[in-house]
């Protein structure tokens, strides 16, 4: 099996305190790996480390083949590119329409001509279950679930080879959950052939096991079990059962 | 016991202060250097200019205008009880240019533009779309500081100039039409006065006013800690920070440019 991400013995430190605490993971490709974990658990720093954003105090991480903590910061630029990120609340620019939004890292990261930005955006837009109308609004027009979307669409513009999802369906009503759950399902499937791996870190235990291949459960900066979904279901960690009943 | 707590209280808002300006100051190098590195954002930096500049420019066409009448208006109350009335234009001139302008512009843009940009991008960090930013490999301080910041550094001149201009307009209408000052005496003691470098000081002046100011408003902006109530701190601190500091700047520039320009 290849793996998309790599962590080995990480350990990331402010000052006394362990963030990240000998965590160790190998996160398929072409897969959906969820991230549980109780707050301040460390899902976000590992998902900052993945991204470049946060180096380890100790230990090896290597992300598609490459260690991000030896890259300078134009080497950064490009990996960067290689990620979509799905952020809790859509992380829309609030000053541009949902076109610009979407065409925006075309616009940053391509050569691409208008006409062809054009083209993809309305591609990308209507893939995610958008219609025309909504191209021109702004942020503050749109819904939860169809901002969602739009962000969805942004973070696919440049086909990253991992998507990030951080949070995706927290505070969303059931009915949005389950549009965003089919939305991460749909494109990870659609992406089947491209590999892309898709990374979410989530408190929401039902729709984790319902998308997901793979469940990590990180507990004060350690994965205290990785396991594919059926088998999560059934572990008789006592933290993670604790977690699962109250979800159910 | 509360000699002890009152000291360990100032030692605390020393050490305070002195990490705040190493935190500022590392903020301040990160804009230059990244300000000098591609990609060049040219339409970033032009829609700023339009916003620290046009968009400044009837509220400085107002005051510049009403400052002007009312120094010159002052200046005649003082200056006619020696009968020197004659002098009032290139007093004000003089002060306008040297002083008037370059503060004023300076307070006029840390209130509206230097709030607006700790306002704007105190939103985008507590929304997450400085990370999106960040995520996407885009760095936020190049994108979202550095345009800011030389947009401030080439209006705010532009601005303390039509404010010289305007200034010395009103004082002219108040001086020659009301206050019954020859014209030709007026301009001929303007021009005899009013050289290039008092004009050079103020323009000096309102460069470095647009670079801190800019500077406070975006470093606040992206410190902002907290939701919505952050935003509103760090837009609050960005004005009463920006004024201040323009008026302590324009002391040691002042103490500066006198000598190097030899306008004493």
């Amino acid at each position: 099996m290849e793996y998309a991400v790599v962590c080995e013995h990480v350990y990331k430190k402010f000052g006394d305190y362990n963030v990240l605490n000998d965590l160790s993971i190998k996160i398929p490709k072409g897969k959906i790996t969820s991230i549980l974990g109780f707050s301040g658990a460390g899902k976000s720093t590992l998902l900052k480390h993945i991204l470049g954003l946060m180096h380890p105090s100790e230990g090896e991480l290597i992300v598609l083949g490459k260690k991000p903590s030896e890259m300078n910061t134009l080497e950064l630029r490009e990996f960067r590119t290689l990620f979509g990120m799905v952020f809790q609340y859509a992380a829309l620019f609030d000053s541009m329409n949902t076109f610009d939004n979407v065409a925006f890292p075309l616009k940053e990261f391509t050569n691409l001509t208008k006409s062809q930005i054009k083209i993809k955006v309305e591609e990308l837009l209507i893939s995610v279950g958008l219609n025309s109308e909504s191209f021109l609004k702004l942020p503050s027009e749109l819904s939860g679930g169809m901002r969602k979307r739009v962000g969805l669409a942004r973070a696919l513009a440049l086909s990253p080879k991992i998507m990030l999802y951080d949070e995706p369906t927290t505070g969303l009503d059931p009915i949005t959950t389950k549009m965003v759950n089919d939305l991460i399902k749909e494109t990870s499937d659609k992406n089947k052939h491209n590999e892309l791996t898709s990374i979410i870190i989530s408190h929401d235990v039902q729709a984790t096991l319902k998308i997901s291949d793979y469940i990590a459960f990180l507990e004060k900066g350690t994965i205290v079990e990785y396991l594919a979904v059926e088998e999560f279901v059934k572990s008789q960690n006592p933290t993670i059962r604790q977690f699962l009943d109250l979800s159910f | 016991m509360f000699l002890k707590n009152n000291i360990e209280k100032l030692g605390a808002l020393v050490l305070q202060t002195v990490a705040g300006l190493g935190v500022f100051s590392d903020f301040c190098l990160k804009v230059f250097y990244w300000s000098f590195k591609s990609p060049f954002r040219h339409a970033l930096l032009l829609e700023q200019i339009v916003f620290v500049g046009n968009k400044s420019l009837f509220i400085i066409l107002l005051t510049s205008l009403f400052s002007g009448m009312v120094f010159a208006y002052q200046t005649y109350m003082g200056f006619s009880m020696i009968d020197a009335d004659s002098l009032i234009g290139p007093v004000v001139a003089i002060s306008i240019a040297k002083e008037l302008a370059p503060v004023f512009t300076g307070l006029v843009v840390a209130g509206r533009c230097g709030a607006a940009m700790a306002a704007q991008i105190g939103s985008m960090k507590v929304t997450e779309q400085i990370d999106a930013l960040e995520v996407m490999g885009i760095n936020s301080i190049q994108y979202l500081a550095a345009p800011r910041v030389w947009a401030s550094a080439f209006a705010l001149p532009l601005l303390s100039g039509i404010f010289m201009l305007i200034g010395n307009v009103g004082s002219y209408f108040v001086g020659t039409v009301l206050l019954d000052i020859d014209p030709v005496t007026y301009f001929s003691k303007v021009s005899e006065f009013l050289d290039i470098e008092n004009i050079l000081e103020g323009l000096i002046k309102a460069h470095v006013f647009g670079i801190i100011i800019s500077l406070i408003g975006t470093y606040q902006g992206f410190h902002v800690v907290g939701g919505a109530e952050g935003v509103g701190r760090a837009t609050n601190m960005a004005v009463v920070w920006g004024m201040v500091v323009v008026l302590i700047l324009d002391f040691f520039l002042t103490s500066i440019l006198v000598q190097l320009l030899g306008t004493a």
